[in-house]
């Protein structure tokens, strides 16, 4: 019997699970990886911070699917994990985390850079692994790779000890993973979807609504000839942008706090909604009593404890978003009878909402003639031609991100959710550009979320990774202090930022081309001369710190209780 | 959600997990960490000893209770989670108690013991130490009377139950190969 060290052993596993690239950070707990690492074909991405590390790998799960791997060390590098844990376990993320440890014996002795991060992570990961033994150390990785990708993904972490990695086992790569109290249920019931199909063919005003589920389960395709074949108009919450197409005639936008006047609007009107790979997550429904109260409410998703969590629904179909999809066309033959006469009038109504109530905005009426945020989102739209992949970070920006750039396809849109983490956007797009190295990476950011990672700029730099990264830079907290115009008669505690830093000055420091435009004209200049540039490039749009997003839909309130311009304030 | 109490309702949960090490604290944390209290507690092996089963007893609206069963579905080393309060089934539960036992109330101490079929476990020359097993009913009313002889100590383990029929448990198909 040949034996490998358990350090070896987990650089077998991941070759197994096909990983191509390592995002982290070393230490003295994880350096017999390191040293192993470094003599394989794998690549090992150093970020600058363990945090930017999991949104670095974020960032390349969120834009390919394929499961993003970090490696950090024991104590500090493993808590500075925490954050991203959480937000891609919350936006089903497939993430696994390789945490060093103090060696067996020490645990638990308060030993130099121990903590139990098992402990501090087991709320905020789909599930966790102290690995106790070399001997069980590929099955733990094997059945991690399984957690984190099957059923509703999510984040993994694996906690090594430093004499787990030294010791020496046989290395057994298991084939499959059974877990008697894990089995994911995908295939869709039957009996479902014939209720499913009965209620879709009766509606006369029917919403699709969909979530990130759409894209986790590569269920683009159905849901466009769902969608197509019945006529039926399609919301996204903001993790599901790009599930659909921006600019499909079908298309509402998205729905919910800040979503579209129509897409609130045709939910609150419907008779139907058909929920797909969403959750129904209070950003999105507003007051939950008031939410959809005409319709009926069918909804598939992979994790049965979504069903019923907030809104009562009348159909569930726990199954895989696809899966359930495919079925449902197969139900529904190419010229199924539905309520078609019942559509032009739906349709019409919603086209009138939004005639009403477009997306708007002025760019000429800034008292010091500045940039409108807005614009700049418009600006890359048109210069990239809605083909970039759009990473933003977390705020005012990312709303008008998700508003005014159209996503036509899935993968293409990578933002923070449901945990809402700023300083995601820098290092999530440098991940993205490691898994497709092909692409137009824009991040849009603030002046706020940028500072939150900024040392990324120096992982960008040393990689070569051609990020351009598009700072709306207001001198403010942007959000914050729009619910503080709103809300808080105007005392902007704690949300003024100032001109700090210089970002031309500092994309210098870190040897990086920087720009800045302050008028529309010179915004265009700008972004032309950024993406004509090979490499990476920051650029910082002086923008007014005075437009607000809209519509909005203040807390507690029903989604269609919008303040749709400034000139509504109370 | 409704988080009065208004409609809760005790339900006691027999969760059968993977018998492996921070287990528990995942279910535990996993219901604290909404705020709930678990009134009561047992874990132990079962007839697999790759299983153990963990009854609980926790308090709340049928809606919560329902959220608290499928988010524990969902946590990866729990194999099946069942609210005896929807099949019939039987609960027991065991508490030792020291009661001052003097001159004039021993015998009085020693037929109550035997109504409620309790033993006396231990005995000293003031007190008399009881062990009551039974369901949470008759435990309560032995307690209330042999509080009137004087309660010097009392310890109690968690409730646990059985139901009448079986749960069934899906096995492995075949052990994971290499």
């Amino acid at each position: 019997m040949t034996t490998i060290s358990g350090a070896e052993i987990l650089i077998e596993c991941w070759k197994r699970e096909n990983v191509e690239v390592i995002f982290g950070y070393p230490g003295a707990a994880t350096i017999d990886i390191h040293h192993h690492l470094g003599a394989s074909s794998l690549r090992f991405v150093l970020c600058r911070h363990e945090q930017a590390a999991v949104h670095a790998a974020e960032g390349y799960a969120r834009s390919t699917g394929r499961p993003g791997v970090v490696l950090v060390t024991s104590g500090p590098g493993a808590t500075n994990t925490v954050t991203g844990l959480a937000g891609a376990n919350m936006d089903s993320i497939p993430v696994i985390v390789f945490s060093g440890q103090v060696s067996r014996m020490l645990i638990g002795n308060d030993a130099f850079q121990e903590v139990d991060i098992v402990g501090v992570t087991r709320g905020i990961t789909k599930h966790n692994y102290l690995v106790f033994s070399t001997q069980e150390l590929a099955q733990c990785v094997k059945e991690a790779f399984h957690v984190a990708t099957t059923g509703r993904p999510g984040a993994v972490l694996v906690d090594l000890p430093k004499d787990v990695l030294a010791g020496q086992a046989e290395f057994l790569y298991p084939r499959k993973v059974f877990l008697r109290a894990y089995q994911p249920h995908l295939t869709p019931h039957p009996k479902q979807v014939h209720k499913v199909v009965s209620l879709l063919k009766k509606a006369t005003r029917p919403v699709i609504y969909a979530g990130g589920g759409v894209i986790a389960a590569g269920a683009a395709e159905e849901l466009l000839t769902l969608a197509e074949r019945l006529e039926i108009p399609v919301t996204c919450s903001l993790m599901g942008l790009g599930g659909f197409p921006g600019t499909h005639r079908l298309f509402l936008g998205m729905l919910g706090m800040h979503g579209l006047y129509r897409a609130n609007m045709a939910v609150q009107k419907a008779d139907l909604i058909l929920a797909v790979g969403a959750r129904f997550d209070d950003r999105v429904t507003g007051l939950l009593t008031q939410f959809a109260k005409e319709a009926d409410i069918i909804h598939i998703d992979v994790d049965s404890t979504s069903i019923h969590k907030n809104r009562e629904v009348d159909v569930p179909l726990v199954a895989d978003a696809r899966q359930a999809l495919a079925a449902i066309l197969d139900l529904l033959t190419p010229a199924p009878e539905y309520q078609a006469e019942s559509r032009p009038l739906w349709l019409e109504t919603i086209s009138e909402w939004h005639r009403s109530c477009p997306l708007t905005y002025n760019q000429d009426d800034d008292p010091d003639g500045l940039i409108k945020p807005q614009m700049v989102i418009e600006a890359l739209y048109q210069a990239t031609r809605g083909k970039a992949v759009i990473v933003t970070d977390v705020g005012q920006h990312q709303m008008w991100a998700a508003q005014y750039y159209l996503y036509d396809n899935p993968r293409q849109f990578i933002t923070s959710g449901g945990l809402g983490v700023m300083g995601f956007g820098l290092p999530a797009a440098l991940g993205a550009l490691v898994a497709r190295p092909e692409a137009t990476v824009i991040t849009i950011t603030g002046d706020g979320s940028v500072l939150m990672n900024i040392q990324e700029l120096a992982t960008v730099a040393q990689e070569g990774l051609p990020v351009k990264v598009a700072i709306l830079n207001n001198g403010t907290l942007g959000m914050v202090r729009q619910l503080q115009d709103l809300f808080y008669d105007r005392r902007y505690a704690a949300t003024t930022l100032g001109p700090w830093p210089d970002f031309v000055k500092l994309a210098a420091a870190f040897g990086l081309k920087g720009l800045v435009a302050r008028t529309p004209a010179e915004t265009r200049e700008v972004i032309a001369t950024a993406l004509a540039d090979p490499g990476p490039v920051i650029m910082d749009f002086k923008v007014s710190p005075r437009e607000n997003v809209f519509p909005m839909v203040p807390a507690g309130r029903a989604i269609d209780e919008m303040i749709l311009r400034p000139l509504e304030l109370p | 959600m409704d988080l009065s109490s208004d409609n809760a309702q005790r339900h006691t949960l027999a969760v059968l997990v993977d018998n492996r090490p921070g287990v528990l604290a995942r279910v535990s944390a996993l219901i604290s960490g909404r705020g709930f209290n678990i009134d009561s507690l047992s874990v132990a092996e079962t007839m697999d000893p790759d299983v153990s089963l963990i009854t609980l007893i926790t308090t709340g609206t049928p809606k919560i209770i329902s959220q608290v069963i499928k988010q524990l579905r969902k946590l990866i080393n729990v194999i099946k989670v069942t609210d005896l309060a929807e099949v019939d089934h039987v609960e027991r539960q065991l508490v030792m108690v020291r009661v001052k036992a003097v001159e004039g109330h021993r015998a009085e101490i020693m037929r109550l013991a035997k109504i409620f079929r309790a033993q006396i476990i231990d005995v000293s020359s003031r007190t008399y130490t009881l062990e009551i097993t039974g369901g949470q009913d008759k435990i309560r009313a032995a307690l209330t009377l042999l509080a009137d002889f004087g309660v010097e100590e009392q310890v109690s383990t968690g409730l646990t139950a059985i139901s009448r029929s079986p749960l069934a448990v899906k096995k492995p198909d075949s052990k994971p190969g290499h």
